[in-house]
C-alpha cells in the first residue's frame, strides 16, 4: 500500500474568483487563528496517520501566507507526522503574490514543488476570470520559480472561456510550453452551481462552448501537448515525464488514503470519507473544544466504492486495473461485459489488454459516461 | 310505503367545468345532508382524481330530504352523471332514471357543445328541464347573453331559468323549490312486477357489488330472488336502501325510488349499466329500453417498467377492474417490453384515468403503448378481422380491404375560430361538414372524421386553436374504408413493437417522422450514435439520428469533488436503470409516453 497524502486547505483569498467553488473567505482577520488550529487539528490525527510522503498546501490562496506562517504549518506537520526526505511537498501559488525572496524562502522551508495558478496568458481572459494577476505576472512568477531553484512545478490553465477561440487557446498553450513547465493542468471552465459565474451565466450574460467545441478544445490540447512531449496522464493533467506527475493528486485517483486538514477539507481512509466544516467559525469552534472539526462522513458501500473506482480510474491513462477490480468486486469485466467492451474498443473509446481497460483520448472526453456503462 | 308524490328524481347536466359538482355540494349542504363541519368539498366526486381534475367519472346518487315552502318534506334524489364525452352512455342511463334535470350553464362561458349534447339527451328522455345560470358572481358573467342563448340556441322558455352562484351559495333555495314544483313526481306501479334500471355499480370490499338503481315498477326487498334480464344471472337480495351520505338500509325499495341493492354479486363486471332487474318468480314482460353493451373504443398495452413487476401489475389490474366495469384487459406480450396487458378503454380520458390510478393508487410504474382504435380488416379470403393491436396486424399482401371507425364530432366555438378549427378538422381527415349559427357570433360545426384522428391529439389541438373557447362532443357512427398501413419504429435497426402504429397511408410519413422526432427529444445521448427510423414493411419512410456523447467529463476531480461527482453519477445510473434496453440503447419511459402525446405547441 502506498503511503497516504496530506492536504492542507488555506481558506483565504484576497479576492474571490467568480468561477471558483472551493471554500475561502476574503476576511483575513482570522488567518493566524486558523493557522494555529491547523496544527491543532494535525495533533488530533496523530494516532490515526503517521507518515505522509506527499503534502499539498492548497486553497484558497496559500501564497497569501508569510514565510513565518508557512513555517508554523510545515513545522507542525513535521512535529506530528513523519515526512520522508523524498516526500513531494507542493504549494499553490497565485502569480500575483510573492517576490523572488519569498520563493527562495519556500525552498528553504522544504517545499519542493510549486503549482502556479496561471490560468491564461491572455489579459482579456484573466479579466473575465476575475484573476488578480496579468499575463506579465505569470511570466515573472515562472521566472522566480526557476530562479529560486524549483525544478518541479506545474501550471494551471483554463480553456473554454467566453470569447476564446481555438487559436487564442493554442497561443496560451504555446506560451506555456515555451516555458518548459514539468507539469501542466488544462481545465475546461466549469460553471459550478452557486458561484457568481453561474448566476451571470443563467442571466445569459455569456455563452460557453457547446459539446462539439468543447471536444475540439480538449482534443487540440491533448494533441498539441502530446506532440510537445507531455504525457496526457489524467483527463486534465499532463506531465513532461513520469517523475513529474503530481504524486499527491495521483492518490485521489487510485484510492490511497489521504488526510485533509483545514476548513472544508476532505479525508479518506479505509472506505470512509469525512469532511470538515465549510466555515471558519465552525472549524475554529470545534478545535477550540478539542474535537475534530468534522461536518459529516460517509462509509462507502460496495456499489458506491465500485462506481467511484470506475469513474476515478477511467480518468487516468492507466485506467481500470482488472486484477485489482476482480479482487475487490469479484467481477471479471472483460468476461462479463464482453459485448459492450467490444463496442467501446471498436468505437475508439478504450483499449484493453490483459491487465487494464484504459481510456483513449476520446475516452477521456466522455470518462463520466464510460464509468456508467460498466 | 313511500308516497311517490314526495319523491323527485333529478340530475345536474352541464358542460365540463360549469360547476356541476359545486352545485351538488351546495344542494347537499343546504338540505342538511351533511353538516358544515364535515363538509368536504365536492362530496359526490369522491375519487382523488375526480377532485383534482374537477371531472365526475362515475355516477353517484344521494337522497336529499328537503322541507319545501309548502311545509312538506320531499325526498330529492340527485343522480350525478359523468361529465365527459367518453361516458355518454352512462349519462343516458342516469337520465333514464330521472324525471327532470338542472341544465347548468356557466354565466361567463355560455352554452357549450356538451350543454347542447346533454340537453338533447335530456329531451330524448322527455325530462323536465330547468336551466340554471351558474357563476353569476364572476366579473366576466354575462347573464343577459346566456338568457339570450337559452332562447335562441337551446330553444327553451327564458322565463324558466334560475340564477345562482354555487360557489357563493346564492340562489340554492330557489333551485330546490323549482325541483319540487316543476319536476314531476315519478310514476310507476308498486303493484306491478319489478323492473329496476341499473345506472351504476360500485365495489365494496366487504359487501361485493353495490348496485345503484331506479325502481320503475314494483317493489324489491331483502330475500327476493332477482334476475338481470340481459345478464341472465339470478341473485338473492341481501340488503336494499337509500343513499344518504352513506348507505342507509331500508326494508324495501318501491316504484319511483332510487337506491341500492346488495345481492352477493361478486364482481362489478357481472353488473351492466342499463340492465333491468326483475324478480325471478314474477318477472316483468320486457326489459327497459336503451340497454347497450358498452364496448371499449380505444386500446393500448401497458407494461411494467421492470419485468419483475409483472405479477404486481396483474394483481393491481385485477383490483382496479373491481370498480371499473368498462375497463377490459387481457394478456399481451411485446418483444421489446416483455409481458404486459392489452387494455380497452371508453376513450382517451378513460385511458388517462386508468393509467393515473394504477400509478398513484397501486404504485405501478408503467409504459403505455401508442393507443389505437379497433380497425376492421377484410382479408383476401373474405375473413373479417378486427384488429386493435398493431402486433396482430396481418401481412399487408393478405388484406383486401381496411376500414376504420368514424365519429360525428360536434364543435361549438366563437365564429372567429371557425377557420382554424376547420383547418384542423380537414387535417384530421374530417369530411361531410355542416355549419350552423345557433346564435350571433357563434358557430356550430359538425364533421365526420376517423376516431383514430381524434384519439391521437385532436382534443388538445382543438382546445389550442380555439384558445379554450371551443367545446367538443362526439358519437361513433360507423366503419368506413381506409387505406391502412402498419408503421414500425426501429431503434438502431431493431424494431420496437410497442411503438408500431396502424395508420392511414397518407398520414404514415408524418406519423413516422413525428415518432422519430419525439423519441429523439426524449432518448438521452448515449455513447453511440442512435439511428431512429420509421418503416412500412422494408421501406424506410422517416429517419433521424441521436448523436453520441462527445464531451462529458468533470474537469477537476480531487478530494472534495469525489462524493459530489459520485452522487451525480449515481442519479444518472438510477435513471438509466429505469430505462428499457433495446439492443445497446437505453430508452426512458418518457420516450414511450412522448410518442403518444400531442404537439399543441
Amino acid at each position: 500500500m502506498n503511503l497516504p497524502g496530506l492536504y492542507i486547505h488555506i481558506p483565504f483569498c484576497k479576492t474571490k474568483c467568480p468561477y471558483c467553488h472551493f471554500y475561502s473567505t476574503t476576511d483575513l482577520t482570522s488567518m493566524d487563528a486558523v493557522i494555529a488550529s491547523l496544527v491543532r487539528e494535525m495533533e488530533l490525527y496523530e494516532g490515526e496517520f503517521d507518515t505522509f510522503d506527499t503534502i499539498y498546501i492548497g486553497g484558497g490562496t496559500p501564497s497569501l501566507l508569510t514565510v513565518q506562517q508557512l513555517d508554523v504549518i510545515l513545522s507542525g506537520i513535521h512535529k506530528h507526522f513523519l515526512v520522508p526526505p523524498d516526500a513531494e511537498i507542493t504549494i499553490e501559488v497565485n502569480p500575483a503574490d510573492g517576490d523572488l525572496a519569498w520563493y527562495r524562502s519556500l525552498k528553504d522551508l522544504g517545499v519542493n514543488r510549486l503549482h502556479l495558478g496561471v490560468q491564461s496568458f491572455s489579459d482579456q481572459a484573466l479579466t473575465f476570470l476575475g484573476r488578480r494577476h496579468r499575463a506579465d505576472d505569470a511570466f515573472a512568477a515562472i521566472v522566480n520559480t526557476v530562479r529560486a531553484g524549483f525544478d518541479n512545478f506545474g501550471l494551471d490553465l483554463i480553456y473554454g472561456i467566453p470569447g476564446q477561440d481555438l487559436q487564442s487557446w493554442r497561443k496560451s498553450l504555446e506560451c506555456a510550453v515555451s516555458l518548459s513547465p514539468p507539469h501542466l493542468s488544462a481545465y475546461q471552465l466549469a460553471i459550478e452551481e452557486e458561484t457568481p459565474l453561474c448566476h451571470s451565466y443563467r442571466r445569459g450574460s455569456f455563452d460557453i462552448p457547446d459539446e462539439d467545441a468543447s471536444l475540439a478544445f480538449f482534443l487540440e490540447t491533448s494533441a498539441y501537448l502530446e506532440r510537445s512531449g507531455y504525457h496526457h496522464y489524467e483527463v486534465s493533467n499532463y506531465a513532461a515525464s513520469t517523475s513529474r506527475k503530481s504524486r499527491h493528486n495521483q492518490k485521489y485517483w487510485d484510492y490511497t488514503p489521504y488526510l485533509g486538514i483545514g476548513p472544508g477539507a476532505h479525508s479518506f481512509k479505509e472506505g470512509k470519507r469525512w469532511w470538515n466544516h465549510r466555515s471558519i467559525e465552525g472549524y475554529l469552534k470545534d478545535l477550540g473544544l478539542g474535537t475534530t472539526p468534522v461536518a459529516g462522513d460517509e462509509t462507502l458501500s460496495r456499489d458506491e466504492l465500485r462506481l467511484e473506482t470506475l469513474f476515478m480510474s477511467l480518468r487516468t491513462a492507466r485506467g481500470i486495473d482488472l486484477a485489482a477490480f476482480r479482487l475487490q468486486f469479484g467481477e471479471d469485466l472483460p468476461k462479463e461485459r464482453h459485448s459492450i467492451i467490444h463496442s467501446l474498443v471498436a468505437s475508439g473509446f478504450i483499449v484493453v489488454n490483459d491487465e487494464r481497460i484504459s481510456p483513449t483520448t476520446r475516452g477521456f472526453a466522455v470518462a463520466d459516461q464510460l464509468a456508467l456503462i460498466f | 310505503m313511500t308516497n311517490m308524490d314526495y319523491i323527485r328524481n333529478f340530475s345536474i347536466i352541464a358542460h365540463i367545468d360549469h360547476g356541476k359538482s359545486t352545485l351538488a355540494d351546495r344542494l347537499i349542504q343546504h338540505t342538511g345532508g351533511c353538516d358544515a363541519r364535515n363538509f368536504q368539498d365536492q362530496i359526490l366526486d369522491n375519487m382523488d382524481i375526480e377532485r383534482e381534475r374537477g371531472i365526475t367519472i362515475k355516477s353517484q346518487a344521494i337522497s336529499l330530504p328537503y322541507t319545501a315552502r309548502d311545509g312538506k318534506t320531499y325526498n330529492l334524489n340527485l343522480i350525478d352523471t359523468p361529465g365527459h364525452v367518453d361516458f355518454s352512455y352512462e349519462v343516458s342511463r342516469s337520465l333514464a332514471s330521472c324525471e327532470g334535470v338542472l341544465l347548468l350553464i356557466d354565466a361567463a362561458q355560455g352554452v357549450q357543445a356538451q350543454t347542447l349534447a346533454n340537453l338533447y339527451l335530456a329531451m330524448e328522455h322527455d325530462l323536465e328541464i330547468i336551466p340554471v345560470i351558474n357563476k353569476i358572481d364572476l366579473p366576466s358573467a354575462d347573464v343577459e347573453r346566456v338568457i339570450e342563448q337559452i332562447d335562441s340556441e337551446l330553444g327553451l322558455d327564458t322565463d324558466t331559468h334560475l340564477k345562482c352562484s354555487a360557489k357563493e351559495g346564492t340562489g340554492i333555495e330557489d333551485i330546490l323549490e323549482a325541483i319540487v314544483q316543476r319536476i314531476p313526481p315519478p310514476s310507476g306501479t308498486p303493484e306491478a312486477p319489478l323492473s329496476a334500471l341499473i345506472f351504476d355499480a360500485q365495489y365494496d370490499p366487504f359487501r361485493g357489488t353495490v348496485i345503484h338503481c331506479r325502481i320503475m315498477d314494483g317493489v324489491v326487498q331483502s330475500g327476493d330472488i332477482i334476475r338481470f334480464m340481459y345478464g341472465g344471472a339470478t341473485y338473492k337480495v341481501e340488503e336494499v336502501g337509500h343513499f344518504l351520505l352513506s348507505r342507509q338500509k331500508r326494508e324495501r325499495l318501491s316504484a319511483g325510488e332510487v337506491g341500492y341493492i346488495i345481492a352477493g354479486v361478486k364482481t362489478i363486471s357481472d353488473v351492466r349499466t342499463g340492465d333491468t332487474i326483475t324478480l325471478e318468480n314474477r318477472p316483468c314482460d320486457k326489459p327497459l329500453p336503451g340497454f347497450k353493451e358498452v364496448k371499449p373504443v380505444v386500446f393500448a398495452s401497458i407494461y411494467p417498467i421492470a419485468s419483475d413487476d409483472y405479477e404486481d401489475l396483474a394483481v393491481s389490474l385485477e383490483k382496479y377492474k373491481l370498480n371499473d366495469a368498462s375497463f377490459v384487459y387481457e394478456k399481451d406480450a411485446s418483444v421489446a417490453l416483455g409481458q404486459g396487458f392489452r387494455c380497452g378503454f371508453l376513450g382517451l380520458l378513460h385511458l388517462d384515468i386508468v393509467q393515473e390510478r394504477l400509478e398513484r393508487e397501486y404504485d405501478q410504474s408503467l409504459i403505455l403503448s401508442v393507443p389505437s382504435v379497433r380497425f376492421r380488416l377484410t382479408l383476401k379470403d373474405d375473413t373479417i378481422l378486427y384488429v386493435d393491436n398493431p402486433s396482430h396486424y396481418p401481412p399487408q399482401m393478405d388484406i383486401a380491404k381496411g376500414e376504420e371507425p368514424y365519429i360525428r364530432a360536434a364543435m361549438m366555438m366563437p365564429e372567429r375560430y371557425l377557420g382554424a378549427v376547420m383547418k384542423l378538422c380537414q387535417e384530421k381527415r374530417g369530411m361531410n361538414s355542416s355549419l350552423s349559427y345557433p346564435g350571433p357570433g357563434r358557430a356550430e360545426l359538425i364533421y365526420e372524421m376517423p376516431l383514430s384522428e381524434v384519439i391521437y391529439d385532436f382534443y388538445d389541438r382543438f382546445k389550442s386553436v380555439s384558445q379554450g373557447y371551443g367545446s367538443f362532443d362526439y358519437e361513433l357512427i360507423d366503419f368506413r374504408d381506409s387505406n391502412l398501413v402498419l408503421v414500425d419504429i426501429l431503434v438502431n435497426g431493431e424494431k420496437v413493437d410497442a411503438l408500431s402504429q396502424i395508420v392511414h397511408r397518407d398520414r404514415a410519413r408524418a406519423c413516422g417522422l413525428q415518432s422519430c422526432e419525439r423519441l429523439k427529444e426524449e432518448i438521452p445521448k448515449q455513447m453511440f450514435k442512435i439511428a431512429l427510423q420509421a418503416a412500412i414493411g422494408g421501406e424506410i419512410i422517416a429517419r433521424t439520428t441521436i448523436t453520441a456523447f462527445r464531451k462529458d467529463v468533470t474537469a477537476k476531480c480531487y478530494g472534495g469533488d469525489i462524493s459530489r461527482k459520485r452522487k451525480l453519477l449515481e442519479k444518472q445510473k438510477k435513471g438509466k436503470k429505469r430505462m428499457k434496453m433495446i439492443g445497446n440503447v437505453s430508452i426512458p419511459q418518457s420516450a414511450f409516453l412522448a410518442v403518444l402525446k400531442s404537439d399543441t405547441d
